[in-house]
């Protein structure tokens, strides 16, 4: 759906993005997450072509945006809704005038225009509150005006510049339970960058993570769980890294109910002793991290048997 | 000089000081908020980068703004000739009126522009927004609220300048004011000037605030 490669983009003699390839399937929901000044925003923004990339090109939906400008461009932006960190608000209209504006820039009738305002504050929540100023909302109200105001040209594509960072940890979820409902419901795929990654944990099919204009790594989530040395990984559980000399981690799928564990020391003449680990409730799944310490004179095939069973065994 | 003697003489002023101010502040709005508009849209970084025409507008403007309204009512007095076929009476004011106050009204517009948030500005473009339109319908709704406390000043400024209006046979509040008060000794119309001009600016300033606050939702 979205497809980026080799975008650079520098300002003077900084550089901003530096090579990056970007790959969103249809459908998902792509998190970009790196801490601020990794060039995650700049990224986003050449999506949609805010920022024109000094080079490399830009694929939305078939249609290559790097070649296009002017009317073109504006044309094909209308298929592109984006929502900002600071709302973006219009102060000067009201909840309905705000997501008629996209609707007026695509010459859509009045009356057409009245309906379809009504129909898109029903589906974000705020049917009735057509009438507001923006200045009367409270944050979380003030993103879902942003939402149906960037979903009112029926986009393939929702782009999210930090939607949730302003908002607090109970409304930063309703606003990604709406995002995930939209993207079950419509099948929006939505590109969003954050530096939180209880979002990317929250609500990601895949990720990519950023660090000084590069991706360091990406790919589906549920894909970067099961590779070896994952920063995402590592990133997700709070275990101290690196591991220490010795202990043993385990990273497993699937049930977590599944006794894996205590089969191990029961078939293994094995003592295994548990250092520090978590289970975390993602998207595809519930993921545990253990780490351990094994002791006895049959760990190697008490570890081979592990890897028998599925789990990702890694040892420093 | 009783009372009586000087009602006549101050509604008479009073509504050519009017009139001035009124003309003149339509055709600066006209004139000057294009100019505004063009000084933020033209600069590098704006909607439209043209530097070098964004300079030389910056130029112009500032000419006008160095020049004392005096000085430039005079040094224009063939200009108000061409436009309107005379160079006294208060139509004639209204010319040099204008022109002093275009330059001043559209920095006044360029710094409400400026305080339009980015932020939306290009929420506005990545919605497919054109230029035309990002001016129409976000610059300019969004500036409104400065845009009318622009005005205001402008106003307030006008009514300053058409005191000088007496030099060129303009009339209105100020030229009584130097007429009776100052070369005829009358005390008590130089009072009674003052404390309508104050009040005038003050009944201005206060609708102009109220206004700008009425459109603000920030």
């Amino acid at each position: 759906m979205i497809q980026a490669s080799g975008l650079r983009k520098s300002y003077g003699g900084t550089v901003a993005l530096d090579g990056v390839d970007l790959h969103v399937r249809q459908g998902e929901i792509f998190g970009v997450l790196g801490q601020s000044g990794a060039g995650k925003s700049t990224l986003l923004r050449c999506v949609n072509l805010l920022e024109r990339p000094t080079a490399g090109t830009v694929t939305v939906d078939g249609q290559e945006l790097t070649t296009l400008g002017g009317k073109e461009l504006n044309l094909a932006r209308r298929r592109i809704g984006m929502i900002h960190q600071h709302f973006a608000l219009l102060s000067s209209r009201t909840v309905a005038g705000n997501v008629a504006f996209p609707l007026e820039v695509m010459g859509v009738p009045a009356a057409e225009r009245r309906r379809r305002v009504g129909e898109l504050l029903e589906l974000v929540g705020l049917g009735g509150r057509g009438g507001d100023r923006p200045n009367q909302l409270s944050g979380g109200q003030k993103q879902r005006v942003g939402i149906a105001r960037a979903l009112a040209g029926n986009p393939s594509v929702l782009l999210s510049d930090e939607a949730t960072s302003a908002l607090d940890p109970a409304t930063t979820q309703s606003i990604l339970a709406l995002l995930k409902r939209l993207n079950t419901e419509l099948g929006l795929t939505i590109l969003l960058i954050t530096h939180e990654m209880d979002v990317v944990k929250s609500v990601c099919d895949s990720v990519a993570i950023m660090t000084g204009g590069r991706i360091e790594e990406s790919g589906a989530i549920a894909e970067l769980i099961r590779t070896p040395g994952s920063r995402l990984t590592r990133e997700i559980f709070p275990l101290p890294e690196p591991a220490p000399a010795g202990s043993v981690t385990l990273t497993f799928t699937g049930d977590p109910r599944q006794p894996v564990v205590s089969e191990v020391v029961r078939k293994f003449d094995v003592g295994l002793s548990i250092l520090g680990g978590s289970i975390e409730e993602l998207p595809a799944g519930p993921v545990g991290r253990l780490r351990v310490a094994l002791t006895g004179d049959d760990t190697g095939s008490a570890l081979a048997y592990l890897r028998e069973r599925g789990l990702l065994v890694e040892t420093p | 000089m009783t009372w009586d003697e000087m009602a006549p003489l101050l509604g008479e002023a009073t509504w050519q000081t009017a009139l001035m101010v009124a003309w003149s502040t339509l055709f600066t709005v006209l004139l000057g908020l294009p100019l505004g508009v063009a000084l933020v849209v033209f600069d590098r970084g704006g909607l439209r980068p043209l530097p070098v025409l964004k300079s030389v507008l910056g130029v112009i403007v500032n000419v006008g703004r160095s020049l004392p309204f005096i000085v430039l009512m005079i040094a224009i007095i063939p200009f108000t000739r061409l436009v309107v076929g005379t160079t006294i009476g208060t139509a004639a004011v209204v010319v040099p009126l204008t022109v002093g106050a275009v330059p001043f009204f559209a920095r006044l517009v360029e710094t409400a522009l400026r305080e339009v948030d980015l932020d939306v500005v290009q929420a506005a473009q990545a919605m497919g927004a054109g230029r035309a339109t990002v001016v129409r319908k976000v610059l300019l709704p969004e500036a409104l609220p400065g845009i009318v406390a622009g005005v205001t000043v402008t106003v307030v400024a006008l009514i300053g300048y058409t005191a000088m209006a007496g030099t060129i046979g303009g009339g209105g509040l100020g030229d009584l004011a130097i007429r009776y008060g100052y070369q005829r000794f009358e005390t008590g119309l130089m009072i009674a000037t003052v404390v309508l001009l104050v009040v005038i600016v003050q009944i201005m300033q206060s609708l102009g605030d109220l206004v700008a606050r009425r459109l603000s939702h920030k």
